[in-house]
Formats: structure tokens, sequence, C-alpha cells
């Protein structure tokens, strides 16, 4: 590949995705995707709408089954047939809507469905002392942790969905779109609270549409093109320019010649777009990954 | 069923708000106090000042209605329809309906009645059977709610006309039966009060359980670094309580004092407090009534949450029908019909719980319940008779869902949601 990713000393490698496929009846969503996340790198995963991020993203969250292709965990080879078996490998996702019960403090929302119990009930106090130290060490600004979330800000909100998927200290954690909603303060207190996540150790996967984001806190962006890997970089290295020409097809798989004009997808059960390299393209891919396994 | 035969109500004293009957608490309460208000946060005011507007407009009309004598037969008249009640303020949490509620524990009182009278069983196998088949209603109602998915309101409308249908079956060519009036239902929901001296003990009791709780609460929560009520806060909190319900009590003790069967009713809200405060479930509840999908992404078994809720409304429902059929010493063809189905839902809503969903609390059903029997011991001691008590309860009841729908869409302008 022409934009071969810097190998900084990433820590251990958590999640790897090899060759994985998915199709929707006549759609293809994804095909032959590579994809890896390590422990405390943060991974943008980008791409035009339909790109199939939103597919890859559901595949690790357990929401589809992918149709083909192998995924490891801790260099294991795992099934993740359900949310349960997601969450069991230590991955929380982090969708667009959040998903918080608004007439519930930050408390309850925290530890919903994983609360701490002791001999007369809720142990209300520990899981209040707890979240005061998740928050704390997030360095997230929520006002109190006993008012109903829905009088939190957007930012806030995002804060609170966040602090609660590190309840069960997952291995990775997927970030849906999480600025989208936000406006310029709120989008850098949810960027800080992005970089705490590296620092803590976690591998995080955040999906989006803003390039400055993107750039600002990535490790190492990977474009998706109509359901394939267009390419890999690194966020030092890259520019908004070299993304968008990847992210629209202007250039192919980091630097390979520019792809014919895309069909519309779906129409059929044909390829979506010819691949005269693609064999070329996964064998590379293949071998810089490897190289960065030995490094 | 005692909602639609004579209906004297009159206040009942158990209104559970310490914090603001006293000025020194309400001065010590009033800035957060005033700011949640101001943000939609009503709570149990509304209610509480249309109580008190309630029973001073009956006094002034008839000073009847204040008197113990009338006090206590409120209490007794509370027991039945506010049991009903507190299972509707479960299944408006989780944001359903059940409006069937008077069909089943007519149900119950009739296999009540035909076990017991006409088989003979034992009261006990009597009273089981009658709570299980309002078990089983619920859990009917969650099996087709979560299998096929149908609206709650329709599930239910079936179960009102599907089950007032058993209920003549059950009680056969009869169509009424009566309860012995030596048997233990009877004695329990007509003759047996608390001698004076109990009374007092259960409230010191009380009292004394609730102001430990506290204690223990601010001392875990202090020692934990946490901001914690301070002794003198608890200490004014439970000295109010103890004033109220010793008051209560003494007043009531004036004349028959303390119906055992409203002392059951008040258990059971203290309990159903409990449990939808303190336990996994009763988070589950509020949580599935918030966001249903927020609650299934958090493990919850969402599923399970709406068959225990509806299993739960309708076991109390044949356990308000069992009081009710106890309190009219029979069970027959009317048992559960006429306003019972409307009152206990009005009582529910009236008292504060959310047809929103996810808002609420025990005490709801026992403050509704408050209000409606209330209104219509007034009407009654005025001589007016169920046409005008109708609309005066629709009335209260569109008063109560525009205060609560007011108050929603001032949490939300507010942010409190």
């Amino acid at each position: 590949m022409s934009n071969p990713v810097s190998s900084p000393p990433y820590r251990k490698r958590v999640l790897t995705m090899r060759g994985v496929s998915k199709h929707f009846g006549a759609v293809k969503a994804l095909t032959d995707v590579d994809f890896w996340v390590n422990e405390g790198e943060v991974v943008a995963l980008i791409g035009d709408n339909g790109a199939g991020k939103s597919t890859l993203v559901k595949i690790l969250a357990g929401v589809h089954p992918p149709d083909g292709g192998t995924i490891e965990f801790d260099d294991e080879a795992v099934e993740i047939a359900s949310p349960a078996d997601s969450q069991a490998l230590g991955i929380e996702t982090i969708f667009q809507d959040l998903a918080l019960c608004d007439n519930l403090d930050v408390v309850a929302n925290l530890w919903l469905g994983r609360e701490l119990v002791t001999s007369g009930g809720l142990d209300e106090v520990e899981m209040e002392q707890r979240t005061w130290t998740l928050l704390r060490e997030l360095s997230a600004k929520v006002p109190s942790v006993r008012i109903p979330v829905a009088a939190l800000s957007g930012g806030q909100r995002q804060t609170v969905a966040i602090a609660r998927s590190l309840i069960g200290e997952p291995r990775v954690v997927i970030l849906d779109e999480p600025t989208a909603a936000l406006g310029v303060a709120q989008t850098a207190e949810v960027l800080n609270l992005i970089e705490r996540l590296r620092e803590r150790g976690h591998g995080v996967i955040l999906i989006s549409h803003n390039m400055a984001d993107v750039l600002a806190v990535a490790d190492r962006v990977v474009v998706l093109r109509l359901g394939r890997n267009n390419g890999v970089f690194s966020a030092v290295d890259a520019t908004s320019e070299t993304l968008v020409a990847a992210i629209t097809g202007a250039t192919q798989g980091g630097g390979s010649a520019p792809e014919p004009p895309a069909a519309p997808r779906g129409e059929s059960g044909a390829p979506i777009i010819p691949m005269p390299s693609k064999s070329a393209r996964r064998g590379s891919a293949r071998t810089s990954r490897d190289d960065r396994n030995d490094a | 069923m005692s909602g639609a035969r004579d209906d004297r109500t009159g206040p009942v004293e158990q209104i559970e708000d310490d914090g603001m009957l006293s000025p020194g608490a309400m001065r010590r309460a009033a800035a957060s106090l005033v700011e949640r208000v101001r943000g939609g946060d009503l709570g149990s005011i509304p209610v509480i000042v249309g109580v008190v507007v309630i029973w001073t407009v009956f006094q002034l009309l008839n000073p009847v209605f204040l008197t113990s004598a009338n006090l206590v037969l409120i209490t007794m008249q509370c027991a039945a329809i506010g049991t009903i009640a507190l299972g509707i303020v479960v299944v408006l949490l989780v944001g359903e309906i059940d409006l069937s509620v008077g069909s089943v524990s007519g149900l119950a009182a009739a296999i009540l009645a035909v076990s017991f009278v006409q088989l003979q069983w034992n009261p006990i196998f009597a009273l089981a059977a009658a709570i299980t088949a309002g078990m089983l209603a619920g859990l009917l109602y969650g099996f087709l709610y979560t299998r096929f998915g149908l609206p709650s309101f329709v599930i239910t409308l079936a179960g009102l006309l599907g089950f007032l249908g058993l209920q003549l079956w059950v009680l056969g060519d009869t169509g009424s039966i009566s309860l012995p009036f030596d048997s233990f239902f009877v004695q329990f929901a007509q003759q047996m009060f608390l001698p004076a001296w109990a009374s007092y003990t259960v409230v010191g009791v009380s009292v004394a359980a609730y102001a430990l709780s506290l204690v223990r609460r601010a001392r875990r929560r202090s020692a934990a670094n946490l901001e914690a009520q301070s002794y003198v806060e608890i200490g004014i909190r439970s000295a109010l309580l103890l004033v109220f319900l010793l008051v209560s009590a003494w007043y009531l003790n004036l004349s028959r004092g303390v119906g055992v069967m409203f002392l059951f009713f008040i258990g059971l809200v203290v309990a159903m407090h409990l449990v939808l405060s303190r336990t996994r479930w009763g988070r589950a509840v509020y949580a599935v009534g918030g966001s249903v999908e927020a609650a299934r992404r958090a493990g919850i078994r969402v599923d399970r949450i709406y068959l225990s809720v509806f299993a739960l409304c309708s076991s109390l429902a044949a356990v308000g029908g069992v009081l009710a059929a106890s309190r009219l010493a029979a069970a027959n063809q009317s048992s559960g019909g006429g306003d019972t189905n409307l009152n206990a839902i009005a009582a529910a809503v009236i008292g504060g719980a959310s047809l929103f969903g996810g808002r609420g609390t025990a005490f709801s059903a026992l403050l509704g319940v408050i209000v409606i029997q209330s209104i219509s011991s007034g009407l009654t001691l005025l001589n007016l008779d169920s046409s005008v008590r109708f609309m005066v309860t629709g009335v209260v009841l569109v008063l109560a869902v525009i205060v609560d729908s007011i108050s929603r869409r001032t949490r939300a302008a507010s942010g409190r949601a």
C-alpha cells in the first residue's frame, strides 16, 4: 500500500476482522473487509453514506452476524451472534441515539442492567461513589449525578453514554457519530473524552463524517467505500484531501488506479464494483498487517 | 363492589408528606422545592393541594364530612379500589394500561365466593384460587403483548369483556352469593379494627423504622464522602411523620379506629414503594417506562418485565376484588362492574402516575384513591346521586391529566423531561 501505517509502539492487538462480508438480500453491504484495532488506539472508520460503516459496527455489536470472514479477539477466533456475545467479549457500542432513559438519573443510567446490590436492595452509595470516580477519571463535567439525564446537554448526555459503556471495563469501545449533533464546545468535550479512553487503554473505534474530528483524535484512519476497504492512513500523514479522495473513490486502495464509476448499489447480485486487483490488494493488506504484528 | 355501592368517602390521613407541613422543614427545602416546581417536577404537590381543597369544600357544605366516623368509613372504602389502583400504577410505570382490572376483580370475587361458600373450600385455598386466577389473566396479557405485540389497550379491552363473561359463568344461575358474616373475610373487611394501643404501636414502629433507615443511609453516605442528610433534617422529618400519623390514629380512634383492611392496604403500598425504589426489578420497571430500547440494550429482559408487571397488576386487581367482596359480604354479577375500572385508573392518574410512563410512585395509588373516595363520600353526604358524582370525578380526572400534561411540557422546556 502506498500509505502504509507507520508503526508507533502500539500495544497488543485486541480485535481483528479478516475478509468479512455481509449482504442483505441482493445488497452487498460489505465485501472482504479487513479491520483491526489495538489496545490504546483510536481507529477512525470513515466513508460515504452506504459505505458499510454501520454494517461493520453492527457486526461487531452482534446485531448482524457476518456472512463470511473471521473475527479474532485476543488472537482467538470468535463468533459474535448476539449483542450479549459482543458485550461478553468486551465490546461496547455507543449508538448515535445513546439509548439513555430520560426519566432516570445519571447513576441509574450508568448502572442500568448491572446494578450493584447489597442485602438491603440496590447499593446506591457504592454506585454513586463509583460513578463520581469514573466521571472524574474522564474529566467529565456533569453538574450532578442525581438529576434526570433529560436535564443534561447533548455533550453531557454523550459523556454519560460513554461512561456507562466503561462500567464493564470493555476492551473495545465503538462510538457511532458521537459528535454529529453537538456544538463546537461540546464536540471538544467529547474529543477530550476519547483521548481519555485511549489513555485508559481501551481500543476505540470512531465512526465520523467530520474530517477535522477524525484528524484531531484518531491514530489511524480506515476508509470504506461501497462495502470494501479503500485505504488505511496514519492520521499523522493524512490530510483532509487525501481522506476525501479515498472516500469518494478518487483514489482507490490508497493509491491504486481510479476505479470506474460505480453502478448503483444493490441492483443485482453482481459484484458492485469490478475489482480487477482484488487479490493483489488483499495480499498487500495482509502483508502490511503482518509486518505490523511483527513490529 | 364498594365502588359501585355507596361511596361515602372522606379523608384518610395517611398522606405521606412529612417534609411539607412544617414551616421549619419548608424553609430548609424551599429553595430546591421552588426550583423543582419551576422545572415542572411537581411530585405530589397538586394532589395534596387537591385533597385539602376537596376536604375544605365538603366540610363547609356538610360538617359531618370530617368527623371521625366518616373518615373511618373513607379509609375502609379506600382499600379495595386503592389496591387495584396500585396495580394500575405499576402498569402505567412501564407505559402500558390495563382496562380490565374491574372485570378481573369481579372474577376473583366470584371465584372466592363459589369456592368458599358453594364448594366449602378451605378459605386459604379459596383465596389462593382467586388470586391465581388474576395472576393467570395478567400472564395471558403479558404473553399476548410480548409475543404478538398487540397494544395493551386492545388486549385488556378484550379482557374486560372476556373476564366479565367468565365471572358470570362462574357465578352461574344464582347471580349473587353471600359470604357468611362470621367468615374471616367479612370479619377482616368489616369488623377488624386495631385497638388504640396497637395503632399507636404500629405508628411508633413504622416511624422508628423510617428514621433508622434514613440514619443508616446518611451514615453510609457520609462515610463514602457523599452528600448526606443532616441528623437535624432526619429528626425533623421523622418527628413530623410521627406527629402526623399519631394525630391521624388518634382522630380515627375517636370512633371505630384504624381498620385492619386499611392497614393492609397501606402495607401493600409501602411494600410496593420499597420494591420499586430499592430493587433491580423496580429500577428495570422505570427504565422500561423511560425508554424500552435503552432498557433492552442495557441487557434488561424487557419481555419478562412486561410479563411480571401485567401479572402483578392483575393479581392486585384480584386482591382488590376479594377485599371488595369481603366488605360487601357478597359476590354478585355487578362485582367489579360499574365504575370500579375507571375509579382505579383515575386514582392512579390523579395520584401522579404519568400516563406517558416512567413517572409515579406507589404512593400515587394511595393519594389518588383518597381523592376519589373523598369526592364520592362528600357528594353522597350531600345527597347528590351518582350522576353528579360521575361528572365531578370525570372533571377531576381531566384536571389531573392536564396537570400531568402541563408539568411534562414544563419539564421538557426546562430540560427535566
